[in-house]
């Protein structure tokens, strides 16, 4: 009975203690997530850090042998030069998405606050379907006798049908259309924001439409774009899907390779290694951008 | 920014956007009714190839897989990350700014490179590869996905109210059901509804955790469209496509309703 009353008492502080600790409520709330996330998204990480200064054995297997071999193999000539053209297709469809991307979001930035929304909504509409549909679809419209072939030989514009599918440039219009609302997104962010009084500060003081929207608009935007930048330009390198789908065996991109190295090479730690650098690539790109801009809410969106 | 009426040459220019968004997903409808196989030129209407579908026992399998690692995995990430949301919005608490950055993580990184970390992570570990591997990793890149969504909705969350319920004689646990949850519901629910599609959506991840048995739908309709441009590629996306314009339009107009 006494050891009853005092297990009752100790409880019940027990339970005072941590309705009077806000810090105690606040851990408990997010220890689930904190664990659950360390082990299922840091540990596994961590895991493919360590792994890429292994080596492969003879049977794909993994020794455990400390060495940088996996990323002098990366700065091999062949190796080079997919990570650069890597490089030159991400900053393509970052460049390709801004045009396309910049003057979308000023539209929607600028109409009624009632349609805003509406507008928003029909750009995120067809991504929350599945993306390989939608690549699928290109590839309807690409191929040799599809849609865009066909219409362009009946026009007689055309003698023979091009072929786009299978090129880099596909590979590029796939990219592009995969990630347009990456760049919208922030870009509107950023856009919506500006004050008009600003604006009309400028146009009050003389300066023409273009140039406040040189002067003010366009640098106001700058978080959003290179927020949206980072948003294209990191995914579309690691990219495996869209090289896989549309571009044939002619283009591959670092995505592949990890893949590659990782399903049918069974070379581990190579892969690994791959995926380290893009890690780091990222990692350099998000704390160049939180420096510059103060975390904005232009990546959550 | 206000509204000024944008430029012509502005709206003309957003019209072919759009035009160039929904064009793809337009052709790719039509092209499931086409009784043309190779399905290049149209030549009639028909249903055949969603007769063909429903019949098809690997696209029955796959949808049941798919539907069961998003069913769990969003119901797990949904109460995981709100609480996480509402701890990082009201609480503050030793390793805030580290666990409020490891929530980008996935958000950032590209998506090849958690999937071959959790493969390494699941073979280091000898987990069988399958449908469990496959949910783990969706739960792991929905949570931050729903703590980041719950979060931004609980900003203007007024908290006066809760203060008035404890005053009126309700204590803690009372108060989180009858005030405090159907507040934050709406934001609950966008959160829910964004890691269900995620999940639907997921390809490379699952590649990665996936196992003999285990195909769920983006896997299968991958090989499908790998192998050959055919009409019952079309049904499939035009069901897919119809029932989650459907899905986002009801929610949409639920949520225009409750605002």
């Amino acid at each position: 009975m006494v050891a009853d009353a005092t297990q009752i008492k100790r409880k019940f502080s027990l339970l005072r203690l941590f309705r009077e600790s806000t810090v105690a409520q606040g851990m408990a709330l997010i220890s689930p997530t904190t664990i659950y996330l360390l082990l299922f998204m840091i540990l596994p990480m961590i895991l493919v850090a360590v792994l890429s200064f292994m080596a492969r054995g003879t049977y794909g297997n993994v020794i455990y042998s400390f060495n940088f071999q996996n990323y002098t193999r990366l700065v091999d000539p062949i190796y080079l030069r997919i990570l650069l053209y890597s490089m030159g297709v991400g900053l393509a469809t970052m460049l390709f998405t801004v045009l396309i991307g910049y003057p979308l979001a000023y539209f929607i930035a600028r109409s009624p606050v009632r349609q805003r929304s509406l507008y928003l909504f029909l750009i995120l509409l067809p991504f929350w379907t599945n993306f390989i549909i939608r690549i699928y679809a290109w590839i309807m419209i690409l191929r040799t006798e599809g849609l865009l072939n066909t219409f362009l030989l009946n026009l007689g514009l055309i003698k023979i049908p091009l072929d786009i599918l299978y090129t880099p440039t596909a590979v590029l219009i796939g990219m592009v259309y995969e990630f347009l609302p990456f760049m919208v997104l922030p870009l509107y962010t950023s856009l919506e924001k500006i004050e008009n009084a600003q604006l009309e500060a400028a146009a009050d003081l003389g300066a023409r439409p273009w140039r406040a929207f040189l002067r003010i608009t366009l640098p106001l935007s700058i978080p959003g774009m290179i927020a949206g930048s980072i948003l294209v330009f990191i995914p579309a390198m690691g990219m495996f899907v869209v090289p896989d789908l549309m571009g044939g065996a002619k283009t591959v991109l670092v995505g592949n390779v990890i893949r590659n190295q990782f399903l049918t090479s069974r070379d581990w730690p190579f892969g690994a290694a791959g995926s380290v650098f893009l890690l780091i690539l990222t990692l350099v790109f998000t704390l160049y951008y939180t420096r510059k801009a103060g975390f904005g809410e232009e990546l959550l969106v | 920014m206000s509204e000024k009426k944008p430029a012509l040459w502005l709206r003309i220019f957003s019209f072919l956007v759009y035009a160039y968004i929904y064009f793809p997903i337009l052709i790719l409808i039509i092209f499931s009714f086409n009784t043309q196989k190779i399905n290049v030129r149209w030549e009639g209407f028909t249903l055949k190839w969603y007769q063909v579908l429903f019949n098809d026992t690997n696209v029955i399998l796959a949808t049941r897989n798919t539907l069961m690692i998003a069913f769990v995995s969003t119901l797990v990430a949904t109460v995981i990350g709100t609480m996480a949301a509402l701890a990082l919005q009201r609480y503050r608490f030793p390793g805030y700014t580290l666990t409020e950055s490891i929530l980008y993580i996935p958000v950032i990184i590209p998506e090849v490179v958690m999937g071959i970390s959790l493969l390494a992570f699941f073979a280091l570990f000898n987990f069988q590869l399958g449908l469990v591997t496959i949910t783990l990793s969706h739960i792991a890149f929905n949570i931050p996905f729903v703590a980041l969504v719950v979060r931004a909705r609980l900003h203007g969350f007024d908290k006066s109210i809760e203060e008035a319920s404890m005053d009126l004689g309700a204590n803690e646990l009372v108060t989180f059901w009858r005030v405090t949850l159907p507040t934050i519901m709406p934001g609950v629910l966008s959160g829910a509804m964004l890691a269900f599609t995620l999940s639907l959506d997921d390809y490379v991840i699952t590649y990665f955790t996936a196992g003999p048995g285990s195909t769920t739908l983006p896997l299968r309709v991958f090989s499908m469209v790998r192998f050959a441009v055919t009409p019952e590629v079309n049904a499939l996306s035009t069901i897919w496509v119809l029932t989650v314009f459907v899905i986002l339009l009801v929610s949409q107009i639920m949520q225009r309703r409750q605002a």
